[in-house]
């Protein structure tokens, strides 16, 4: 589903490169955990994901297309593939819950009956059935991240990339998320997660990538948190 | 493509930087306002080229009737002759430095006269009788040498009333509306590009104060047409709101200073018609549209990463 062939991602004007060498393969419908330390190269190698950045060396694949190869005009197509969740939520907050989901089929152009449908079903999925005509502000944390992951599911993508989901939440709200989160990796969707909350990781007992420095130093099938130095 | 979703979304813009949006169209008018009258006064110059100056540098005034009283030096022998003025045409004809000649008569002349000087009340107590017939004449080098040569070989021969010089005449005209053209099309550009720049600001802001949405657009695979489109059209209903002032302005400015103080003072021409005007707003609407939604396109280019 997504595969790092020989990735190198140096910055203009650094001389330090942010990933260094990464080759790896993410296969359809597993759950990967990305852990490091910040400036370990996470938001690098998800924003390679996304094509919101290109590699200095090497090749990233995305659902079997070679994204270098990707024109700009195809980008938004690739992007409807993959569903985003940040630690900040990212919601509208002049928009209800019902609309800031359907904001997201909208503005691909999907038809008012099919957006009539997908809305409350995807609510429903996150257990917020019933939540819809409330304001982001009205909801608690972890309501507003499930009204986010319902806005990154509502499209069924092949691939939901989560950054930090659960950075701002308490641990049980946070417990609560993951179940959601592997409910819809169970379903088929490949998620990769970037934390830093050990506990989550340790429970879970999911594919782990670690990146320090730049450098894969560890890709641990059912592994732990640990610390490897 | 959801219609109602991008009108809200292009309000929604425009409100929200009122100001700057009124900033927008007023700079926006009073260029195009200004490049409309530029283009107004090119269409007038070029309309009198191709009715007079082309065509004739030299008039020559044939006695009327009523001259030998109102100019008793020149036309002493009463009105003009059929012979005498045979004589003239094949004179003029023959002469080496007159390249055309066209007779006009005092019925052509009234015509002529009437349709110019329309709606003016003169034109009740004018009959075809005092307007003089006239010979005019197109000259092979229309220098003042040649215009001054033709005056002193005419002027004063048999039923001549007088020999004019149609392009001192026209001068202080011209001169009028190039002057307008010039100092017209100066504030156009230097308008134009104040506009320019405010509407990059504007749909830079506009940009910013929308960069949650835009950047979830993004994230959804929104294309790019579909997240700038709101931003052009905003640009475009500014450039639009622009033009409609600037056709205000043309309008009045034909109304006012053509129709009720140019026109009054040199009856002897015409004047460039309303369907000018509404040809110059329709050269504006284009115009105005390609510089808003251009320089929005610009903006967004540099503001909005997609």
């Amino acid at each position: 589903m997504i595969r790092f062939d020989q990735v190198s991602k140096t910055y203009p004007n650094q001389n330090r490169p942010a990933l260094r060498d990464i080759s790896l393969e993410i296969e359809r419908g597993e759950f990967v955990f990305v852990i490091g330390s910040s400036g370990s190269g996470k938001s690098t190698f998800m924003r390679l994901i996304l094509r919101e950045e290109r590699p200095s060396t090497g090749r990233v694949y995305v659902a079997g297309k070679d994204l270098s190869k990707l024109s700009n005009w195809k980008i938004p197509q690739l992007r409807r593939q993959i569903g985003t969740v940040f630690q900040d939520f990212r919601l509208l907050p002049n928009k209800t819950v019902e609309q800031n989901v359907a904001f997201a089929l909208e503005v691909i152009g999907k038809s008012r009956p099919t957006i009539g449908k997908a809305v409350p079903e995807v609510l429903d999925l996150v257990g917020l059935g019933g939540k819809g005509g409330r304001f982001p502000n009205e909801l608690s944390g972890g309501e507003q991240q499930r009204v986010a992951i319902a806005r990154a599911f509502v499209n069924r993508p092949m691939v939901l990339i989560a950054d930090e989901p659960t950075g701002n939440l308490d641990p049980e709200t946070s417990v609560g998320i993951m179940k959601l989160l592997d409910r819809i990796n169970r379903a088929g969707t490949t998620v990769v997660m970037v934390t830093h909350d050990q506990a989550i990781v340790n429970q879970m007992r999911r594919r782990v990538l670690e990146l320090d420095g730049g450098n894969l130093v560890r890709d641990q099938s059912r592994g732990v948190y640990g610390y490897v130095r | 493509m959801r219609a109602q979703f991008v009108f809200s979304e292009i309000f929604v813009g425009l409100r929200r930087n009122l100001t700057m949006t009124i900033a927008v169209v007023v700079s926006a008018a009073v260029a195009l306002g200004m490049l409309g009258v530029a283009l107004l006064m090119v269409f007038q110059t070029s309309q009198m080229k191709d009715f007079w100056y082309d065509k004739v540098e030299v008039s020559v005034f044939l006695c009327t009737k009523t001259d030998q009283t109102l100019h008793p030096t020149t036309c002493s022998g009463g009105q003009v002759t059929d012979t005498q003025m045979t004589a003239l045409q094949t004179d003029l004809t023959g002469n080496p430095l007159v390249q055309q000649v066209f007779p006009e008569t005092q019925a052509e002349a009234f015509a002529h006269y009437k349709d110019q000087a329309k709606g003016s009340p003169v034109t009740e107590y004018v009959t075809p009788d005092q307007i003089p017939a006239s010979l005019r004449v197109k000259l092979k080098n229309p220098s003042t040498e040649n215009i001054d040569a033709l005056r002193s070989t005419y002027q004063g021969q048999q039923g001549v009333e007088e020999v004019a010089d149609q392009k001192t005449i026209l001068k202080p005209l011209f001169k009028l509306f190039s002057g307008l053209t010039v100092s017209a099309s100066t504030v156009a550009v230097v308008m134009v590009g104040l506009a320019l720049m405010l509407i990059v600001n504007t749909v830079r802001l506009s940009a910013f104060s929308r960069r949650r949405e835009t950047g979830i657009m993004r994230l959804v695979g929104a294309s790019n047409f579909y997240i700038r489109l709101p931003f052009l059209m905003e640009g475009a209903v500014a450039g639009l709101g622009g033009v409609a002032v600037a056709a205000l302005g043309v309008a009045s400015f034909k109304f006012f200073l053509i129709d009720r103080v140019l026109a009054p003072s040199f009856t002897f021409t015409s004047f460039v018609g309303w369907d000018k005007v509404l040809l110059t707003v329709l050269i504006l609407v284009p115009v105005g549209l390609l510089m808003a939604v251009g320089a929005s396109a610009l903006s967004l280019r540099k503001y909005l990463k997609v």
